[in-house]
């Protein structure tokens, strides 16, 4: 068995312990026999997701930088986990640290920001991701104090990706055909991308995109378009929308068949790695599960009716 | 026929239609077939002749991007769905 982590000693502090997550091999839910499907566990970071990576990135890079004073309050635009990861590093660190959350997410999501002393700030849910980052632009804008790491556009976002999770995948699995992640600012796909093609030019990149709600996609403009300045398109090579209720049924499968626990996006991915993986005659797919399933529990992801549920997520923000 | 998913923001464009039947055997035919229609679509959907950059357009789901672009072929079982390019995911 592969060792992740040392099996005996004392890490320094709980920073210490982000990254290094275990590949788990998906025996059940691989499609062929010839086709070996991996899954990268993020939700196996301290606060349950893939975040912690960039959070501890853009606080490090920002005070090595000067950006970021000692003392000094974080604000940053998340729909949850990017604001708990930082939650997290600006607790230990002793930065108040300010979240600009679409008021539609998860309660989970809520009661552990406030349980790491992170303050909440609301933005209108029918905007989503946009209509937060937009909040917290103007936020920033007007108070100097405030440092905005801004994950949809910091480069230590991708460079945690190209540094850590991509060589990572390289140390267990050189032989890696396919990566599947899913796409929020495109840290991710971007920096991993850039990490396994520098060795495996010929490795196929790619997105699994959320299908946004009519709720939630009701107010936004094409005007308002925001493609993330991180996201270095030229990586990817293929990319499939998603829709809510294929996420659920991904997710669902992933505990039913696998026995684990993530969460929507993770349920997203599969069904892309799933679909990808049925078009290859042999290799082998990695997909990375973002998070784990604890920030969800309260909407009866994996116990409500299908169609009730997918239907009450045509206004929401979750993933 | 293929069926084609107008996101909210380009509704009012096509008379408030949520889905539209649109003729063509490639993105680019499906698109003409629906521009023929509702003129007020082209600009919004399309620049100099090429998809606007804020726009995705997907074929079962794939980014025609990432197949053959404004050629890539559509079969009459296939669903269209036009889309605002924009943030999201698990941030």
């Amino acid at each position: 068995m592969a060792a992740h982590r040392p099996p005996t000693g004392i890490l320094t502090d709980i920073a210490a312990a982000i990254g290094n997550t275990p590949l788990v091999e998906l025996r059940r839910l691989a499609p062929r026999p010839g086709v070996r499907l991996l899954a990268k566990i993020e939700g196996a970071n301290p606060t349950g997701s893939v975040k912690d990576r960039i959070a501890q990135a853009m606080v490090t890079d920002a005070l090595a930088s000067g950006a970021l004073r000692p003392g000094q309050a974080i604000l940053e635009p998340s729909s949850g986990n990017t604001g708990i990861s930082l939650a997290m590093i600006g607790a230990r660190m002793g930065h108040p640290v300010r979240v600009v959350m679409p008021d539609n997410t998860t309660p989970e999501r809520e009661r552990i920001l406030r349980a790491y002393g992170a303050e909440i700030v609301f933005s209108p849910g029918a905007e989503g991701s946009n209509g937060a980052i937009r909040m917290a632009e103007r936020l920033a804008a007007a108070d100097p104090e405030l440092f905005m790491p801004f994950q949809y556009a910091n480069p230590a976002n991708p460079r945690a990706h190209e540094e850590g999770t991509g060589p990572e995948i390289l140390a267990a699995v050189p032989e890696v055909d396919v990566f599947v992640a899913g796409l929020g600012t495109g840290g991710t796909l971007t920096g991993v991308g850039r990490a396994l093609k520098a060795v495996r030019p010929g490795v196929r990149v790619v997105a699994a995109e959320p299908l946004p709600g009519e709720g939630v996609q009701g107010l936004r403009s094409l005007e308002e378009g925001y493609v993330p300045p991180v996201l270095d398109q030229s990586v990817l090579d293929d990319r499939y929308l998603v829709s809510n209720r294929e996420a659920v049924v991904g997710a669902r499968r992933l505990m039913a068949e696998e026995g684990i626990f993530a969460g929507v996006s993770s349920g997203a991915a599969l069904t892309v790695a799933l679909r990808v993986a049925t078009e290859m005659e042999g290799g082998t797919v990695v997909v990375l599960l973002a998070d784990a399933g604890s920030k969800y529990v309260s909407t009866g992801l994996w116990d409500r009716d299908l169609d009730t549920l997918a239907e009450e997520m045509e206004s929401a923000v979750l993933w | 026929m293929s069926q084609v998913r107008i996101p909210p923001v380009l509704r009012e464009a096509v008379g408030g239609a949520r889905d539209l039947e649109a003729a063509g055997t490639t993105v680019s035919e499906v698109l003409a077939d629906l521009f023929a229609r509702y003129p007020a679509l082209r600009d919004r959907v399309t620049a100099d002749g090429e998809l606007s950059p804020f726009v995705n357009v997907y074929v079962n789901g794939r980014d025609v991007r990432y197949g053959d672009g404004l050629a890539t072929a559509v079969s009459a079982a296939d669903q269209v769905i036009l889309l605002p390019a924009m943030a999201g995911g698990s941030v």
